[in-house]
């Protein structure tokens, strides 16, 4: 297990006051908010700054932190000593984590889990009550939103057991994916969610739609987008050439004196729905390596003969 | 194990929701949605119901996403429903500045 340096993830001196924990780490939940900022790592960082607060913000945590952390630094392999809280006492409970509070192995290795996760769940009231809704990912790939599919969605939940602990649940639930979902939209399974008290019926699974990140589209609403690498005569005479689409490779007409960073649009191609998306093409140049005598020949050719500057725009 | 492949109902543009749906889907109380629709932050789609029974109000699925979203600004961030509205407000205006500008560099080029 690693040892994490929260001074670091909030950006702080060791010594920093109170305040200044206070104030650094609200300015950085602000700008790292998963529902605010684009950043692809923005969830990673903002649960790593949360925990960040979580111990500096509670005087008792972070002198016990700072005992423990004095001789580590990040990334060091990390083992906390036996009994190496005695004589620190921790309120616990007043977690704001909400209902998906996870740490970190090494934020559990020091203050122990179950914090916070206690609260919220069960506020059930009377004897009838419909049984609470529950949410998650479910992470499908691009192709999957072209053609549908079928995915195995492993949820876990936590429920008391005979003797009274609260244990994990697996369940695996097999889902149809519709052809034409969105990034965020919900599927909603009825009667998935958690059961109801006496006869009231059970809750809804509300299954969110993420596509995992593709290695050559991204992805824009229905809209998608492809670089598409261009040879430098393809570019220059214009050429038919073939561009992969999730359906399948189509045939696109290249314009001769296309440049690169050009966008050409391939109508209708994007994620199908009732007014289905497009596909983009952004045409990038590639050019061969001049590996060989022959290759060199060439490119000195071309200088000698195309007499070409194409800084002439910039006055040089 | 042959399992039983389930079918969902996706939540797309044509889906409205009841007060009552949205309430459950985003467990939150029946005040905190209204709330919402008082600060602007949300709108039934069916408008002229806004000062009728709240029984007949009907969302469209995004204000579920948009529900759930202003749900996390306040639990993680502290913010009150007023700053909630306008976060929302400018996160949509963010996101179609974008397409508008991605809209331009096409028609540029």
């Amino acid at each position: 297990m690693d040892f994490k340096d929260y001074y670091e993830i909030l950006g702080v001196k060791k010594d920093a006051s109170q305040d200044e924990i206070k104030r650094t780490y609200k300015k950085l939940a602000r700008k790292y908010h998963p529902d605010v900022s684009k950043e692809a790592d923005a969830e990673t960082r903002f649960k790593a700054l949360g925990e960040a607060y979580q111990v500096l913000k509670d005087p008792e945590k972070r002198a016990a932190y700072d005992q423990l952390g004095s001789n580590y630094q990040a990334g060091q392999d990390f083992n906390p000593p036996p009994n190496w809280d005695a004589g620190f006492e921790f309120n616990g409970g007043d977690f704001a984590g909400g209902d998906n509070a996870d740490y970190s192995e090494f934020f559990e290795s020091i203050f122990g889990h179950g914090f916070g996760s206690t609260q919220g769940r069960h506020q059930r009231r009377g004897h009838n009550a419909r049984g609470e809704d529950h949410h998650a990912k479910v992470l499908i790939d691009l192709e999957d939103a072209y053609l549908g599919a079928t995915r195995s969605v492993t949820l876990q939940s936590p429920e008391i057991d005979s003797s009274g602990h609260v244990v994990n649940k697996q369940r695996t639930l097999k889902v149809k994916i519709p052809k034409g979902v969105k990034q965020g939209q919900h599927i909603r399974l009825s009667g998935q969610g958690s059961p109801g008290m006496g006869s009231a019926p059970a809750g809804d699974l509300y299954l969110i739609i993420e596509f995992k990140p593709h290695s050559i589209y991204r992805v824009d609403g229905n809209d998608i987008y492809l670089d598409l690498p261009l040879a430098p005569w393809e570019a220059a005479l214009g050429a038919s050439v073939k561009v992969p689409t999730p359906l399948g490779p189509v045939d696109l007409k290249i314009a001769a004196g296309t440049p690169g960073g050009r966008k050409l649009r391939l109508k209708g191609r994007g994620i199908p729905s009732k007014a289905p998306g497009d596909l983009y093409v952004i045409t990038q140049l590639s050019i061969p390596p001049a590996n060989s005598d022959a290759a060199k020949a060439l490119y000195q050719k071309m200088q000698e003969e195309l007499a070409y500057n194409p800084r002439s725009k910039l006055g040089v | 194990m042959n399992q039983k492949i389930l079918n969902g109902i996706l939540l797309d543009e044509q889906t409205e929701l009841s007060l009552i749906d949205l309430c459950c889907a985003c467990s939150s109380s029946e005040e905190w949605i209204i709330e919402l629709v008082e600060e602007g932050a949300l709108e039934p789609v069916n408008l002229q119901s806004i000062g009728k029974q709240h029984e007949q109000w009907l969302f469209t699925a995004d204000s579920l996403q948009k529900a759930r979203t202003a749900k996390r600004l306040q639990r993680d961030l502290n913010i009150n429903l007023a700053g909630i509205a306008l976060a929302l407000n400018l996160l949509e205006q963010i996101e179609s500045l974008e397409a508008r500008l991605r809209c331009l560099e096409i028609s540029t080029q």
